[in-house]
């Protein structure tokens, strides 16, 4: 917990982001909560997050025994075996190209995700904070877009990336998710309230551009916004699974394709398939005991606003 | 409050240097600059949502009545029929059967049960980030992971769920084999992975309920209970029209949980959990490779959601304007 002070913030974010926080702050300290959970409380609490985590746990239980073991115990003990490094070696060499599809994942993500997070932080500064005709209708269309199955638009997708010979290709994954509209609204509403106008002004008078502008002054105050979408992004990136299945297929598989292969393929061997759901699940897991907690803000400041 | 927000340490902009003799050059250049950067920045998303977004849907119309094989291409003009093939299909109806029983088993125990953990979480708690945390992890897990734990921990012969059942003098239960079962099984799938976010969502709004509408309440001598049926949950309306909006869109267009839910990906053997996605899916890259047949379920699909949306809007807006709480505070956006 060591988040800046209040006149911290406004002194490097701005008044309004100043105010959001202290507000945020007020409620974090639990304001009205004048009632101390009790030992009940607690106790639903475990188990919820011994429900959430349990599943997982059950994978590598799973991926650490042999297919005998598992038929005959439907319920692993609670314990791990020793053969998890075993499966592990299987996985890597079986016919569904692991290490490819882990470069694939990564490339798509990581690429999708500082796309997302450019084009939108640019989009936000121009309806957060510059005057043009048109901005306030443009912007409820963005946000009315978020409305629309695009997923039901699947079949010409797939046609004109066949057009493009894009069919197995990484930038067929890549260049439809390039920027997003809940991007593009997210980094709207965080500059409209964290990035003053006297300081786009100031920078004006010193005769910045308006790019110039955006690269001094908007991106690092956007910052913090940023990279809670830089987050958001790459777990949607990682986890998705309909388009890249469609549009890459086995020969060039993302991680959540190579998983499906492996269930299709060696569908016999279950700790074979769950030593692969491992695989592709420990890397977000790590992320998430260090990230988590700004997923958990996201999500919660998003909700307030949104 | 009027403390200056301009003190830069490093002044971030470089001054350019100005030749007074293009002065005049550089001033126009300066007000397309302002002119046309707006446009320019926001661009990006317009031309990416026509390309990716709206043209693929309006063209799916198109493709949608003619033949149109995913290897031949484009064949003679159809009319409506592959609307009718469609139409007559039993799996069709089976899999829109499947999309609803499975939509709704997934989102009203959802939303239901995300409201009450929130509350559950809106307690002065120790650790607090860690709860949050621990409700959260489910969401970085891949659907393709969590069906396929699932499906094994739903197996019918040799589940974990179903020893545990046995362990406890109950029958196990066909969990794939039965058709409201395997729904009940792919729902668990989608909450396992959504209530967590949603608690979330519903925690926040949660803590922006103006505390003082509790003091009066308490006051009024309402118990805890009362308390969350009065206040809570009717100032959550905005908060809960945005989550049935999204789980809408989302779970009417489910594939991974149901694709993934046994090695063949057909929906099972009498085809009890084919949802509609998965039909577009098989119609259009399966045996019959039928871009137009496909293209005909994606716009019904795309209609079925229209319509559904434009239920719920309707139906909140009328719960919402009814009985809108009053407060000081505007609860809407």
């Amino acid at each position: 917990m060591s988040a800046p002070s209040i006149p911290v913030i406004r002194q490097t974010a701005g008044r309004g982001a100043a105010r959001a926080a202290a507000r945020r702050r007020h409620h974090a300290t639990g304001a009205g909560s004048d009632r101390r959970a009790g030992w009940i409380t607690y106790v639903i609490l475990v188990v919820v997050l011994l429900l959430s985590a349990y599943p997982l746990y059950f994978a590598f239980l799973l991926a650490s025994s042999n297919a005998g073991a598992i038929a005959q115990t439907p319920i692993p003990s609670l314990l791990p075996h020793g053969e998890f490094f075993d499966n592990v070696r299987r996985v890597l060499a079986s016919d569904i190209q692991f290490w490819k599809a882990f470069r694939n994942s990564v490339i798509v993500a990581v690429v999708t995700s500082a796309s997302v997070v450019l084009f939108s932080t640019l989009a936000g500064f121009s309806f957060a904070k510059l005057r043009f005709r048109g901005r306030g209708p443009l912007l409820i269309f963005v946000i009315a877009t978020m409305a629309v199955p695009t997923q039901l638009g699947i079949v010409p997708l797939f046609i004109v990336m066949s057009k493009l010979g894009w069919i197995g290709q990484l930038t067929a994954v890549i260049v439809p998710g390039t920027v997003t509209a809940f991007g593009v609204f997210w980094m709207t509403q965080y500059l409209e309230a964290a990035l003053p106008y006297e300081l786009i002004e100031a920078a004006r008078v010193d005769g910045a551009s308006m790019i110039q502008t955006f690269y001094h002054v908007a991106l690092p105050a956007a910052r913090p916004a940023a990279s809670m979408l830089a987050l958001f992004t790459f777990v949607g990136s990682w986890t998705t699974f309909f388009w890249p299945f469609i549009v890459l297929g086995s020969t060039n598989p993302t991680l959540p394709v190579a998983v499906q292969l492996l269930q299709s393929t060696y569908f016999k061997d279950m700790s074979l398939i769950m030593a692969g759901v491992t695989l592709s699940v420990v890397p977000l897991v790590i992320a998430f005991v260090f990230a988590g907690r700004q997923l958990v803000a996201g999500i919660m400041q998003g909700a307030v606003k949104g | 409050m009027a403390t200056s927000t301009t003190n830069l340490d490093s002044p971030p902009v470089r001054k350019t240097d100005r030749d007074p003799r293009r002065v005049g050059l550089r001033q126009k250049l300066g007000r397309w600059d302002v002119k046309l950067s707006p446009y320019l920045y926001i661009s990006p998303f317009f031309i990416l949502f026509a390309v990716v977004g709206l043209f693929p849907l309006a063209y799916t119309a198109y493709v949608s009545m003619h033949q149109w094989h995913l290897i031949g291409g484009e064949g003679k003009f159809v009319g409506l029929d592959n609307f009718t093939f469609v139409l007559q299909q039993a799996n069709f109806w089976r899999a829109l059967r499947n999309t609803f029983s499975i939509f709704l088993l997934s989102s009203v125990p959802q939303i239901i049960i995300a409201i009450l953990l929130a509350a559950v979480l809106d307690a002065n708690l120790r650790a607090r980030s860690f709860w949050r945390m621990g409700v959260l992890l489910p969401y970085v897990v891949a659907p393709v992971a969590v069906s396929l734990i699932f499906s094994k921990l739903f197996g019918d012969q040799s589940g974990m769920i179903n020893a545990l059942l046995n362990k406890i003098g109950l029958d196990s239960i066909r969990w794939h084999a039965d058709v409201l079962s395997s729904h009940l099984a792919i729902a668990t799938m989608v909450n396992f992975r959504w209530i967590g976010y949603n608690t979330l969502i519903f925690l926040a709004a949660m803590q922006a309920v103006p505390r003082d509408l509790y003091e009066a309440a308490i006051l009024d001598g309402a118990a805890r209970l009362r308390q969350f049926t009065s206040i809570t949950v009717p100032m959550l309306r905005p908060t809960i029209i945005f989550v049935v909006v999204t789980s809408t869109i989302g779970g009417l267009q489910i594939f991974d949980e149901p694709r993934m839910y046994d090695q063949f990906g057909q929906g099972g053997s009498d085809r009890q959990w084919l949802t509609v996605t998965m039909y577009l899916y098989e119609l259009g890259w399966g045996s019959q490779k039928s871009f137009g047949r496909a293209a005909a379920v994606a716009w019904i699909l795309f209609l079925i959601i229209v319509a559904v949306g434009i239920i719920n809007f309707s139906i909140t807006r009328r719960i919402s304007t009814d009985s809108a709480p009053k407060s000081g505070r505007k609860a809407k956006r």
